[in-house]
């Protein structure tokens, strides 16, 4: 019979480097998403300044025309933005208290670049192109991720049409008035086109037939993308 | 907050990478050892004891005349190794097929009504006279060197039983790449364990014992069709010491169907669940050393963290598909690229993928280690990528299968 050896040592030393290893890991993983975090504020600064410095060029330029404060002037990275964020949200999880302030700022953003984007396309006479999306995060709401599908999709393909999406539950007076400005109620999902509200699943044909300038828009896409194939050739 | 699916992983991740670790400290602690082990081999051997090898068969008219060259070519004296056919009740031509050695001095042969493996063996075991005995399965070939580097590791008085090193013999596609690679790892965990005192199999081809084992311990058993994980865990109940000749090198045919290859799987994990119940006994005991406080449990563990794993990746991947389903019924199918795609804000930084990367890697240096082990080389070939592509979906379903069995007492069959 052979006597057993029991290798303690080695049990403690491996559990020891196991432990190292999961705690670097986790220091890892909190920092990278940190910097996650940080990106996100950066790019919500980023956007505050462009709302900022729009709005200042637009009160400067109160009394110049249309071509001075364009729809250009609109800040590019909102969409960007969103992506991030609910990329952010489905891996903290929507009780994260980081998630939720930084959907608190969004929101308040999104607001801003509303009210902005109003005011240009009054001084240039023109509509409004803008979608307001209202969901909800609580389960209730079966229809509002095919609804996110319908409006991400509406965006790729119309890169002007600004959607601005709210969760309707979230606790900011900003966004609460919002929601009594355009008196939505709670039937979600709630989209609000030119004054007015659709509840419901609202398909893609849906909307375009809401918003008749997509259609226009969508023929001078085409037209644009076909002259831009007859140049390159 | 880490939701349940998350904890269970985390425990697992943590278990997994436990025996990596503890796996990877016995390589480099015995890496020494290894190349002492090589050194006495390359000595030649002082003694050479009398072996018996028993081979078994059972409707294995295509291979086993190859298996009893390849028994013939074993650089060994001729006097001193003895050949025992068994025929458990063939109904093709095997008895007809060995007949060509009936003249041949080595080789002796015998038919009997069929009973299973473990009653051949132990028709051979009856009939003993050698100082060694080991079994060779008719659809296996040994290495001309391999009984000679075995008997080496029975200069040693302690040791009762030698298991070799199996590889495949000439494996062709994907199926039977990726089980060469599964055997290169299976060699350099048996190798740990050697150094552990905790081998637990004794394979089936080529494993060789001191007559003295049957002698005290008794002949093999049905033991759920996986008489050489009982005869092992036996011998370790009764403290007796196994070890592992890495460089004795004995090939066997895999199977290339995957029906076949899962009704094999399924033998051996459900052979292993029931002999762990039936030797349970050694489990979190401290008398068996690192094979009943580590090594045991660690094996079970990872059948409840594959189990585990795999329902927690099936429930996600399923949910992405119908995810992907349900937005293609709602918009359509689209050519948008995403325009993150190439963003490292989207890559996954959970804590899960640290470690699973971090698993992931401490399993790929052991399967490099075991490859130069076993192949002398150091490659990542097509074979590897085999094993990474498919084994993690292969290896759960035999898994499953053999649990529910052994829940719900369906019996494994041999073929």
């Amino acid at each position: 019979m052979e006597p057993r050896k029991i290798g303690s040592k080695k049990y403690l030393y491996s559990f020891l480097i196991t432990v190292v290893i999961f705690a670097t890991a986790i220091l890892l993983s909190n920092y990278f998403s940190q910097k996650k975090l940080d990106e996100l504020r950066n790019i919500q600064d980023e956007i505050s300044i462009d709302i900022l410095s729009s709005e200042t060029q637009f009160s400067l330029l109160e009394e110049s025309s249309c071509k001075d404060v364009g729809l250009g002037t609109l800040s590019t990275e909102l969409g960007d933005l969103e992506n991030k964020l609910s990329y952010t949200e489905s891996e903290r999880g929507v009780n994260d208290p980081e998630v939720k302030i930084l959907k608190q700022y969004y929101s308040l953003l999104e607001i801003k670049d509303y009210l902005l984007m109003n005011k240009i396309s009054e001084k240039c006479n023109k509509t409004p192109l803008s979608i307001i999306y209202f969901y909800s995060t609580d389960g209730k709401c079966e229809d509002c991720e095919k609804e996110g599908y319908v409006l991400t999709s509406l965006r790729e393909t119309y890169p002007d049409l600004r959607v601005y999406s709210f969760d309707y539950n979230i606790d900011m007076s900003a966004v609460k008035t919002l929601i009594s400005i355009n008196k939505v109620q709670n039937k979600l999902p709630a989209i609000v086109i030119k004054d007015r509200i659709y509840y419901g699943f609202q398909s893609v044909e849906d909307l375009e037939k809401a918003v008749p300038e997509l259609v226009t828009m969508k023929h001078m896409l085409n037209a644009s993308s076909t002259t831009a194939t007859t140049t390159r050739r | 907050m880490p939701d349940v699916t998350n904890i269970i992983t985390y425990i697992f991740l943590f278990a997994s990478l436990n025996f990596e670790v503890f796996l990877l400290i016995t390589y480099f602690e015995n890496r020494l050892d290894m190349k002492g082990e090589d050194a006495m081999i390359a000595l030649g051997v002082k003694k050479y004891p009398s072996v018996t090898i028993i081979v078994p068969c059972w409707n294995e008219e295509t291979t086993v005349s190859k298996t009893i060259h390849s028994l013939l070519s074993l650089d060994y004296p001729k006097n001193k190794l003895k050949i025992m056919i068994v025929d458990d009740g063939s109904t093709d031509k095997t008895w007809q097929n060995v007949q060509k050695f009936r003249n041949n001095p080595q080789i002796e042969m015998y038919s009997k009504e069929n009973g299973g493996k473990y009653t051949a063996l132990n028709f051979g075991l009856d009939k003993l006279s050698t100082d060694l005995v080991g079994c060779l399965d008719a659809d296996s070939y040994v290495d001309k060197d391999a009984l000679k580097h075995i008997v080496t590791y029975f200069e040693d008085k302690e040791t009762m039983a030698v298991a070799p090193s199996v590889k495949l013999w000439q494996p062709k596609g994907p199926l039977q790449l990726m089980q060469k690679v599964e055997y290169g790892f299976g060699i350099f965990t048996r190798k740990m364990f050697h150094y552990l005192q905790a081998v637990y199999i004794t394979p089936g081809p080529f494993s060789i014992f001191r007559k003295e084992v049957f002698e005290r311990l008794g002949g093999y058993k049905h033991a759920h069709n996986t008489e050489d994980i009982e005869i092992a865990l036996r011998m370790q109940k009764n403290r007796y010491k196994i070890v592992h000749a890495h460089s004795a090198v004995v090939y066997t045919v895999a199977p290339r169907k995957i029906r076949k290859l899962v009704k094999q799987r399924v033998r051996w994990s459900y052979g292993f669940i029931k002999n762990a119940q039936d030797y349970k006994e050694i489990f979190f005991n401290k008398e068996y050393g690192n094979l009943g406080l580590f090594i045991l449990p660690m094996a079970s563990i990872s059948i409840l963290s594959v189990l585990s794993i795999t329902t927690i990746s099936i429930f996600n991947i399923a949910k992405a598909i119908w995810n992907t389903y349900e937005k293609m019924l709602t918009v359509g199918f689209e050519l948008h690229m995403p325009q993150w795609s190439l963003d490292w804000f989207y890559i996954n930084t959970e804590l899960v993928a640290i470690i699973g990367l971090v698993a992931t890697l401490g399993t790929l240096s052991m399967i490099l280690i075991s490859k130069r082990m076993s192949e002398k080389k150091l490659d990542i070939g097509i074979d590897l990528i085999y094993f990474l592509i498919l084994y993690m979906f292969i290896a759960p379903v035999w898994i499953l299968k053999a649990v529910y069995n052994a829940l719900f007492r369906v019996k494994a069959s041999w073929r």
